[in-house]
Protein backbone atom coordinates (compact mmCIF):
# COMPACT_ATOMS: atom_id res chain seq x y z
CA UNK A 1 0.00 0.00 0.00
CA UNK A 2 1.72 3.28 -1.52
CA UNK A 3 1.33 6.62 1.22
CA UNK A 4 1.37 9.53 -1.03
CA UNK A 5 4.24 11.49 -0.80
CA UNK A 6 3.62 15.26 1.02
CA UNK A 7 6.70 17.81 0.29
CA UNK A 8 6.79 20.77 2.76
CA UNK A 9 8.90 23.59 1.41
CA UNK A 10 10.47 25.55 4.89
CA UNK A 11 13.08 28.00 4.16
CA UNK A 12 15.98 28.52 6.28
CA UNK A 13 17.93 31.21 4.98
CA UNK A 14 17.41 33.83 1.84
CA UNK A 15 19.64 31.44 -0.05
CA UNK A 16 18.54 27.99 1.42
CA UNK A 17 15.40 25.94 1.68
CA UNK A 18 14.77 22.70 3.01
CA UNK A 19 11.97 19.68 1.95
CA UNK A 20 10.04 18.16 4.64
CA UNK A 21 9.53 14.87 2.46
CA UNK A 22 6.89 12.26 3.93
CA UNK A 23 5.60 9.38 2.15
CA UNK A 24 6.45 7.27 -0.57
CA UNK A 25 8.84 8.33 -3.11
CA UNK A 26 7.56 6.36 -6.13
CA UNK A 27 6.75 7.44 -9.81
CA UNK A 28 3.33 8.83 -7.91
CA UNK A 29 5.63 11.25 -5.94
CA UNK A 30 6.36 13.16 -8.97
CA UNK A 31 3.91 16.14 -8.85
CA UNK A 32 4.57 16.72 -5.18
CA UNK A 33 8.32 16.65 -5.67
CA UNK A 34 8.80 18.84 -8.81
CA UNK A 35 5.91 21.76 -7.25
CA UNK A 36 7.73 21.63 -3.97
CA UNK A 37 11.31 21.92 -6.06
CA UNK A 38 9.19 24.83 -8.07
CA UNK A 39 8.59 26.84 -4.25
CA UNK A 40 11.91 26.37 -2.99
CA UNK A 41 13.00 27.98 -5.96
CA UNK A 42 11.19 30.62 -6.89
CA UNK A 43 12.80 33.02 -4.49
CA UNK A 44 16.62 32.30 -5.71
CA UNK A 45 17.71 29.44 -3.07
CA UNK A 46 21.46 28.36 -3.99
CA UNK A 47 20.46 24.81 -1.91
CA UNK A 48 17.96 22.30 -1.39
CA UNK A 49 18.13 20.17 1.52
CA UNK A 50 15.58 17.43 0.69
CA UNK A 51 14.61 16.15 4.50
CA UNK A 52 14.08 12.09 4.35
CA UNK A 53 13.42 11.54 8.24
CA UNK A 54 9.98 10.93 6.78
CA UNK A 55 10.64 8.95 3.81
CA UNK A 56 8.58 5.36 4.38
CA UNK A 57 9.35 3.63 1.06
CA UNK A 58 11.19 4.19 -2.22
CA UNK A 59 11.72 1.91 -5.16
CA UNK A 60 13.81 2.38 -8.17
CA UNK A 61 11.19 5.10 -9.91
CA UNK A 62 11.44 7.09 -6.83
CA UNK A 63 15.61 6.79 -7.52
CA UNK A 64 15.06 8.54 -11.17
CA UNK A 65 12.86 11.30 -9.68
CA UNK A 66 15.87 12.12 -7.94
CA UNK A 67 18.02 11.62 -10.88
CA UNK A 68 15.52 14.15 -12.65
CA UNK A 69 15.19 16.46 -9.92
CA UNK A 70 19.30 16.53 -9.53
CA UNK A 71 19.69 17.79 -12.90
CA UNK A 72 16.98 20.41 -13.21
CA UNK A 73 19.20 21.80 -9.61
CA UNK A 74 22.37 21.42 -11.47
CA UNK A 75 20.96 23.35 -14.62
CA UNK A 76 19.97 26.10 -12.25
CA UNK A 77 23.27 25.98 -10.61
CA UNK A 78 22.33 25.31 -7.02
CA UNK A 79 22.74 22.73 -4.75
CA UNK A 80 21.38 19.47 -3.48
CA UNK A 81 21.90 18.12 -0.36
CA UNK A 82 20.20 15.69 1.91
CA UNK A 83 19.97 14.55 5.42
CA UNK A 84 17.88 12.02 7.63
CA UNK A 85 18.31 8.84 5.15
CA UNK A 86 18.31 5.70 6.93
CA UNK A 87 21.52 3.19 6.40
CA UNK A 88 19.58 1.01 4.31
CA UNK A 89 18.51 4.55 1.93
CA UNK A 90 22.28 5.71 2.33
CA UNK A 91 23.18 1.62 0.92
CA UNK A 92 20.88 2.30 -2.00
CA UNK A 93 22.58 6.16 -2.76
CA UNK A 94 25.44 4.11 -2.67
CA UNK A 95 24.43 1.46 -5.05
CA UNK A 96 23.07 3.76 -7.51
CA UNK A 97 25.46 6.30 -7.17
CA UNK A 98 23.53 9.10 -6.33
CA UNK A 99 25.71 9.73 -3.34
CA UNK A 100 28.33 10.89 -5.90
CA UNK A 101 26.05 13.95 -6.89
CA UNK A 102 24.24 14.48 -4.02
CA UNK A 103 25.54 15.69 -0.28
CA UNK A 104 24.29 13.58 1.84
CA UNK A 105 24.50 13.88 6.09
CA UNK A 106 23.31 13.01 9.30
CA UNK A 107 21.61 15.67 10.35
CA UNK A 108 19.82 18.77 9.66
CA UNK A 109 22.29 21.05 11.38
CA UNK A 110 25.35 19.59 8.81
CA UNK A 111 23.21 19.75 5.95
CA UNK A 112 22.50 23.56 6.82
CA UNK A 113 26.47 23.79 7.35
CA UNK A 114 27.43 22.30 4.32
CA UNK A 115 24.22 24.66 1.87
CA UNK B 1 4.13 -3.80 10.76
CA UNK B 2 7.45 -5.03 11.10
CA UNK B 3 7.32 -7.66 8.21
CA UNK B 4 6.29 -4.87 5.82
CA UNK B 5 9.60 -2.90 5.63
CA UNK B 6 11.67 -5.64 5.71
CA UNK B 7 10.39 -7.40 2.91
CA UNK B 8 9.79 -3.95 0.67
CA UNK B 9 13.62 -3.61 1.07
CA UNK B 10 14.46 -6.81 0.55
CA UNK B 11 13.33 -5.73 -3.19
CA UNK B 12 16.44 -3.95 -3.91
CA UNK B 13 20.00 -5.42 -4.66
CA UNK B 14 22.15 -5.64 -1.48
CA UNK B 15 25.34 -3.08 -2.33
CA UNK B 16 28.21 -4.28 -4.47
CA UNK B 17 31.53 -2.72 -5.19
CA UNK B 18 31.74 -4.88 -8.46
CA UNK B 19 29.72 -7.19 -10.49
CA UNK B 20 30.51 -11.05 -9.90
CA UNK B 21 28.81 -13.38 -12.66
CA UNK B 22 27.90 -16.60 -10.69
CA UNK B 23 27.58 -19.15 -13.27
CA UNK B 24 27.35 -18.80 -17.39
CA UNK B 25 24.03 -19.49 -18.81
CA UNK B 26 24.34 -21.98 -21.61
CA UNK B 27 24.74 -20.26 -25.19
CA UNK B 28 25.83 -17.32 -23.75
CA UNK B 29 29.32 -15.20 -23.98
CA UNK B 30 30.22 -13.95 -20.53
CA UNK B 31 32.48 -11.11 -21.32
CA UNK B 32 32.38 -7.26 -20.09
CA UNK B 33 30.45 -7.99 -16.78
CA UNK B 34 32.66 -9.32 -14.43
CA UNK B 35 34.23 -7.12 -11.79
CA UNK B 36 33.05 -4.24 -13.35
CA UNK B 37 31.49 -1.84 -11.94
CA UNK B 38 27.53 -0.57 -12.02
CA UNK B 39 27.16 3.01 -13.92
CA UNK B 40 23.63 4.85 -13.25
CA UNK B 41 22.39 7.87 -15.55
CA UNK B 42 24.60 10.42 -13.64
CA UNK B 43 27.81 8.35 -14.81
CA UNK B 44 27.58 8.61 -18.42
CA UNK B 45 28.54 10.54 -21.27
CA UNK B 46 26.33 11.67 -23.90
CA UNK B 47 22.71 13.31 -23.24
CA UNK B 48 20.31 11.76 -20.76
CA UNK B 49 16.99 10.67 -22.09
CA UNK B 50 13.79 9.20 -20.49
CA UNK B 51 12.35 6.71 -23.18
CA UNK B 52 8.19 5.76 -21.87
CA UNK B 53 7.16 2.96 -24.27
CA UNK B 54 4.29 1.68 -23.19
CA UNK B 55 1.20 -1.14 -24.54
CA UNK B 56 -2.59 -1.35 -23.29
CA UNK B 57 -3.74 -4.53 -22.68
CA UNK B 58 -6.94 -3.85 -23.97
CA UNK B 59 -9.48 -6.81 -23.30
CA UNK B 60 -6.75 -8.80 -21.12
CA UNK B 61 -7.86 -9.15 -17.61
CA UNK B 62 -4.39 -9.77 -16.76
CA UNK B 63 -3.45 -7.84 -13.47
CA UNK B 64 -0.43 -5.78 -13.65
CA UNK B 65 1.23 -8.53 -11.10
CA UNK B 66 0.90 -11.56 -14.34
CA UNK B 67 1.95 -8.92 -16.41
CA UNK B 68 5.43 -8.43 -14.46
CA UNK B 69 5.33 -11.95 -14.13
CA UNK B 70 5.16 -13.10 -16.96
CA UNK B 71 8.16 -10.24 -18.24
CA UNK B 72 10.66 -11.87 -15.40
CA UNK B 73 9.80 -15.41 -16.84
CA UNK B 74 9.66 -14.73 -20.57
CA UNK B 75 12.04 -11.98 -20.91
CA UNK B 76 14.50 -13.84 -22.78
CA UNK B 77 12.03 -14.62 -25.27
CA UNK B 78 10.02 -11.42 -25.54
CA UNK B 79 13.72 -9.68 -26.83
CA UNK B 80 14.62 -9.84 -30.48
CA UNK B 81 16.51 -12.05 -32.15
CA UNK B 82 19.89 -10.07 -32.22
CA UNK B 83 19.54 -8.96 -28.43
CA UNK B 84 19.91 -11.83 -26.86
CA UNK B 85 19.23 -12.26 -22.82
CA UNK B 86 20.43 -14.45 -20.83
CA UNK B 87 19.65 -14.84 -16.75
CA UNK B 88 21.44 -16.71 -14.08
CA UNK B 89 19.50 -19.54 -12.71
CA UNK B 90 17.79 -18.24 -10.05
CA UNK B 91 16.31 -15.84 -12.60
CA UNK B 92 14.94 -11.55 -12.32
CA UNK B 93 15.74 -11.64 -8.46
CA UNK B 94 17.45 -8.43 -6.84
CA UNK B 95 21.95 -8.65 -7.27
CA UNK B 96 21.47 -10.94 -10.40
CA UNK B 97 22.87 -10.26 -13.53
CA UNK B 98 21.22 -11.30 -16.90
CA UNK B 99 24.33 -11.16 -19.62
CA UNK B 100 23.31 -9.75 -22.84
CA UNK B 101 24.67 -10.80 -26.34
CA UNK B 102 23.95 -8.56 -28.92
CA UNK B 103 24.99 -8.11 -32.40
CA UNK B 104 25.07 -4.52 -34.54
CA UNK B 105 25.12 -4.09 -38.32
CA UNK B 106 28.50 -3.04 -38.93
CA UNK B 107 30.34 -4.91 -35.93
CA UNK B 108 31.62 -8.49 -36.37
CA UNK B 109 30.67 -10.84 -33.52
CA UNK B 110 28.67 -10.85 -30.56
CA UNK B 111 28.74 -8.02 -28.53
CA UNK B 112 28.83 -8.75 -25.09
CA UNK B 113 27.60 -7.14 -21.58
CA UNK B 114 25.39 -7.60 -19.03
CA UNK B 115 22.69 -5.67 -16.26
CA UNK B 116 22.12 -6.03 -12.66
CA UNK B 117 18.54 -6.78 -11.29
CA UNK B 118 18.97 -3.18 -8.71
CA UNK B 119 15.41 -3.43 -7.61
CA UNK B 120 12.59 -6.12 -8.25
CA UNK B 121 8.94 -6.71 -6.47
CA UNK B 122 5.97 -8.11 -7.94
CA UNK B 123 4.35 -4.56 -10.02
CA UNK B 124 8.17 -3.53 -11.42
CA UNK B 125 11.50 -4.35 -12.10
CA UNK B 126 14.68 -2.41 -12.81
CA UNK B 127 17.97 -3.18 -14.56
CA UNK B 128 21.45 -1.27 -13.79
CA UNK B 129 23.81 -1.20 -16.44
CA UNK B 130 27.61 -1.70 -16.11
CA UNK B 131 31.15 0.16 -17.16
CA UNK B 132 31.32 -0.93 -20.68
CA UNK B 133 27.18 -1.18 -21.59
CA UNK B 134 26.33 1.11 -24.70
CA UNK B 135 23.56 3.20 -21.97
CA UNK B 136 24.60 4.28 -18.74
CA UNK B 137 21.15 4.13 -16.33
CA UNK B 138 18.50 2.32 -15.61
CA UNK B 139 15.71 0.19 -17.50
CA UNK B 140 12.36 -0.15 -15.33
CA UNK B 141 10.05 -3.07 -17.28
CA UNK B 142 6.27 -2.03 -14.89
CA UNK B 143 3.02 -2.45 -15.18
CA UNK B 144 0.01 -0.72 -13.53
CA UNK B 145 -3.76 -0.82 -13.68
CA UNK B 146 -5.60 2.57 -15.49
CA UNK B 147 -9.17 2.87 -15.52
CA UNK B 148 -9.55 -1.30 -15.62
CA UNK B 149 -7.25 -1.89 -18.13
CA UNK B 150 -3.63 -3.30 -17.44
CA UNK B 151 -0.69 -1.17 -18.65
CA UNK B 152 3.00 -2.75 -19.17
CA UNK B 153 5.66 -0.23 -19.54
CA UNK B 154 8.89 0.11 -19.96
CA UNK B 155 11.14 3.03 -19.10
CA UNK B 156 14.64 4.03 -19.84
CA UNK B 157 16.78 6.79 -18.12
CA UNK B 158 20.00 6.26 -19.64
CA UNK B 159 22.76 8.02 -21.93
CA UNK B 160 25.21 7.23 -23.85
CA UNK B 161 28.22 5.68 -21.88
CA UNK B 162 30.97 7.12 -24.13
CA UNK B 163 31.69 8.95 -26.88
CA UNK B 164 31.87 5.99 -29.42
CA UNK B 165 28.59 5.11 -28.01
CA UNK B 166 27.11 8.62 -28.00
CA UNK B 167 28.04 8.95 -31.83
CA UNK B 168 26.83 5.49 -32.81
CA UNK B 169 22.94 6.60 -31.37
CA UNK B 170 23.25 9.74 -32.82
CA UNK B 171 24.20 9.18 -35.94
CA UNK B 172 24.54 5.07 -36.98
CA UNK B 173 21.04 4.54 -36.15
CA UNK B 174 21.49 2.93 -32.74
CA UNK B 175 18.92 5.27 -30.88
CA UNK B 176 16.24 4.03 -33.60
CA UNK B 177 17.78 0.37 -33.23
CA UNK B 178 17.08 0.68 -28.94
CA UNK B 179 13.69 2.10 -29.45
CA UNK B 180 12.46 -0.83 -32.35
CA UNK B 181 14.14 -3.37 -29.42
CA UNK B 182 11.89 -2.28 -26.86
CA UNK B 183 8.63 -1.95 -29.46
CA UNK B 184 9.33 -5.66 -30.01
CA UNK B 185 8.94 -6.55 -26.65
CA UNK B 186 5.69 -4.95 -25.75
CA UNK B 187 4.63 -6.40 -28.80
CA UNK B 188 5.86 -9.54 -27.76
CA UNK B 189 4.10 -9.18 -24.67
CA UNK B 190 0.60 -8.10 -25.98
CA UNK B 191 0.93 -11.19 -28.01
CA UNK B 192 1.20 -13.31 -24.77
CA UNK B 193 -2.18 -11.80 -23.81
CA UNK B 194 -4.02 -12.29 -27.03
CA UNK B 195 -3.98 -8.54 -27.65
CA UNK B 196 -2.94 -6.28 -30.02
CA UNK B 197 -0.11 -3.81 -29.91
CA UNK B 198 -0.60 -0.33 -30.29
CA UNK B 199 2.99 0.48 -28.44
CA UNK B 200 3.34 4.43 -27.49
CA UNK B 201 6.68 6.07 -26.92
CA UNK B 202 7.51 9.10 -25.35
CA UNK B 203 11.44 10.53 -25.24
CA UNK B 204 12.26 13.66 -23.14
CA UNK B 205 15.78 14.88 -23.24
CA UNK B 206 16.23 15.35 -19.68
CA UNK B 207 19.91 16.70 -19.71
CA UNK B 208 21.59 17.70 -23.41
CA UNK B 209 24.57 18.41 -21.94
CA UNK B 210 27.50 16.08 -22.38
CA UNK B 211 29.72 14.79 -19.85
CA UNK B 212 33.19 15.36 -21.12
CA UNK B 213 34.83 14.20 -17.84
CA UNK B 214 33.46 10.67 -18.03
CA UNK B 215 34.79 10.34 -21.81
CA UNK B 216 37.22 8.06 -20.49
CA UNK B 217 34.75 5.38 -19.92
CA UNK B 218 35.61 4.67 -23.77
CA UNK B 219 38.61 2.13 -22.00
CA UNK B 220 35.47 -0.29 -20.68
CA UNK B 221 33.60 0.00 -24.16
CA UNK B 222 31.73 -3.53 -24.58
CA UNK B 223 31.45 -3.25 -28.18
CA UNK B 224 35.70 -3.03 -29.02
CA UNK B 225 36.55 -5.28 -26.12
CA UNK B 226 34.20 -7.90 -27.71
CA UNK B 227 35.52 -7.44 -30.76
CA UNK B 228 38.96 -7.47 -30.04
CA UNK B 229 38.06 -10.52 -28.83
CA UNK B 230 37.00 -12.17 -31.25
CA UNK B 231 39.96 -13.71 -32.41
CA UNK B 232 40.78 -15.32 -29.20
CA UNK B 233 37.28 -16.70 -29.14
CA UNK B 234 37.41 -18.00 -32.71
CA UNK B 235 40.72 -19.83 -32.25
CA UNK B 236 39.38 -21.24 -28.91
CA UNK B 237 36.16 -22.48 -31.61
CA UNK B 238 38.60 -24.04 -34.03
CA UNK B 239 40.67 -25.68 -31.09
CA UNK B 240 38.00 -27.48 -29.37
CA UNK B 241 36.91 -28.79 -32.43
CA UNK B 242 33.83 -26.41 -32.97
CA UNK B 243 32.56 -27.93 -29.59
CA UNK B 244 30.88 -25.71 -27.32
CA UNK B 245 30.63 -21.96 -26.78
CA UNK B 246 33.41 -19.76 -25.75
CA UNK B 247 31.99 -18.60 -22.38
CA UNK B 248 35.54 -17.21 -21.18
Amino acid sequence: MSIQLTAAVRPIAASACIIDLHGDITAQAEAALMEAYHQASKNGAKAIILNFEGLDYMNSSGIGLLVTLLIRVQRQKQKLLAYGLSDHYQQIFELTRLNEAIGIYSDEAEAKAAA
Amino acid sequence: MSEQPDSRESAWAKPVDKLRVSGTPTGAINLNVEGKQMVGPLQGFGQLWQKTYRVALSGSSASPQEVVSLLKAKLPELMPSDSRFYPSITGVKPGEVIIINATVPGVPGTISTGVMILYADDESFTVMTPEGHPESGFNTFSASSEDGVTVAQIQSLARANDPIYEFGFRFMGGSSQQEKIWHHVLTQLAAQFKTAANVTMQKTCVDNRLQWSQAKNVWHNAMIRSTLNLPVRTARRVFRGGRGIDAS
